[in-house]
């Protein structure tokens, strides 16, 4: 690792000076897991690293007036998973970020340092982007800009944090009464590892029993999550039984972009990005409880 | 860039001066002599080098000692009070919890963590804790069966402490 400064951040108005103070030359970090790994390879090479983990304020999960859940950045990915407002009220996301690595990663990642991350591969994103959830970017003087989580991810690492910003909150809206999700992660090789694909599903039948509102979004099949519209729009208003299922996920495999590596290949991605996206739908469609 | 950096280790005030990118199981190992905790993978999988950060485990290898600088660090060398094992580390030479034993001192610390989170876990909940922390000897079922014990000591085989 190239050496470096380190300066602790106090609170966020000492982050934002020092962020205004080295520019380029700093990077944040929370929880390091993300950051260390990538200076030790020296993809990374700052010459500051501003450390936010003893900024008060952002540990936090609270129920908000519109009723959604709001997380603060600092909170760990693990007091996501046991807190029992989430349990409750977004068991989707719960279950996602149960998924991410092992308990001692998940003691030390923090949600904003995971979605700063932008790393496509990672559990909690897809569900995040099916519940419709927004990310909080605070700036100096107090401002702040909500981002859509479906809008953050720009391109392969590469997130709308722009520069002098700090993510701050995750805002989770439940999902919709009476849907039904799922979070499928397809794992051939270790229970830690990345996702070969991974897909999250919610699904809200209309009255008529029939598809009426429906998210899906992948993980690990391309420069960033892919929500899967075509697929989406094949099933809005339809029947969902094994034809429609079928042929909409079929649309999947034209959405999604994967990366070779040692998961698989690009082909063998691809095929699985259809089937699990098959299963999710039949899953998330169970979980309404109208099957 | 060199930084003070004050921690209390097992109990003992310590101070150290390090550059930023110093890492924390380096610091506890090289400057501070305490080779019990292990480093193996480097990259925060394998669990070897585990310890608690204020009570917390963490994966000592991806841990700058300058960001958790003015924190409580338990190593495995904190874990016998007056010449006597830790009720884990006694459960681990009654069950033979362990074979080549390079592993052992993070399986020892992430048992620990969990019993001081959850006294009684299941044994799903001690296989979901316990997958991060590998053993290439593969002695899983020892393992397992030594984390177990260590809930309830009193009712160890009787080779050990106490009974």
């Amino acid at each position: 690792m190239i050496d470096f400064e380190f300066h602790q951040a106090s609170d966020l108005d000492h982050a934002f000076a020092l962020l205004a103070d080295y520019g380029d030359d700093a990077r944040l970090m929370s929880g390091g897991t993300a950051l260390v790994l990538q200076m030790k390879q020296r993809f990374s090479q700052p010459g500051h690293v501003i450390g936010l983990r003893r900024i008060p304020g952002l540990g936090s999960i609270e129920k908000t007036d519109a009723g959604a859940v709001r997380i603060g950045a600092l909170c760990t990915q693990r007091q996501v998973e046991n807190h029992p407002l989430v349990a409750q009220r977004l068991p989707l996301v719960a279950g996602a970020y149960r998924h991410v690595a092992t308990p001692r990663i998940r003691n030390m990642a923090t949600v904003g340092g995971g979605l700063a991350h932008g790393d496509p591969n990672q559990d909690p994103p897809p569900s995040l982007i099916a519940l419709g959830a927004s990310v909080v970017l605070s700036s100096a003087g107090g401002e702040e800009r909500i981002v859509a989580a479906e809008d953050l991810f720009v391109d392969y690492f590469e997130t709308d944090v722009r520069p002098g910003e700090i993510i701050t909150g995750l805002v989770v809206p439940p999902a919709p009464e009476g849907s039904g999700a799922a979070y499928l992660k397809f794992l051939p090789r270790t229970a830690d590892d990345y996702a070969t694909v991974s897909v999250a599903v919610v699904v809200t039948p209309d009255e008529a029993g029939n598809c009426g509102d429906i998210r899906i979004v992948l993980g690990s099949v391309g420069l960033t999550p892919i929500r899967a519209t075509a697929a989406e729009d094949a099933l809005r208003g339809q029947p969902l039984n094994d034809e429609t299922m079928r042929a909409a996920a079929a649309t999947v495999q034209d959405a999604v972009d994967p990366l070779e590596d040692h998961r698989g290949s690009t082909e063998y991605k691809r095929e699985m990005a259809e089937v699990f996206t098959r299963r999710a739908v039949r899953q998330a469609m169970t979980d309404t409880g109208m099957v | 860039m060199p930084q003070r950096i004050n921690l209390r280790v097992n109990g003992e005030d310590r101070e150290v001066e390090a550059p930023a990118r110093r890492l924390l199981v380096d610091l506890l190992r090289y400057d501070l002599g305490l080779t019990g905790t292990k480093e193996g993978c480097s990259v925060g999988v394998c669990g070897a080098c585990t310890v608690l950060v204020d009570g917390e485990m963490v994966a000592s290898c991806i841990t700058l000692a300058a960001a958790v600088d003015g924190s409580e660090i338990t190593t495995i060398e904190g874990l016998a009070q007056d010449g006597r094992l830790h009720p884990v580390q006694q459960a681990f030479i009654d069950y033979g919890g362990f074979q080549c034993g390079i592993c052992t001192p993070g399986q020892v610390m992430a048992a620990k963590a969990l019993l001081d989170e959850n006294a009684e876990p299941t044994e799903e909940e001690i296989r979901g804790w316990m997958m991060g922390n590998l053993c290439r000897c593969t002695g899983y079922y020892k393992i397992l069966e030594s984390v177990v014990a260590a809930m309830s000591p009193a009712s160890s085989n009787g080779e050990g402490q106490g009974s």
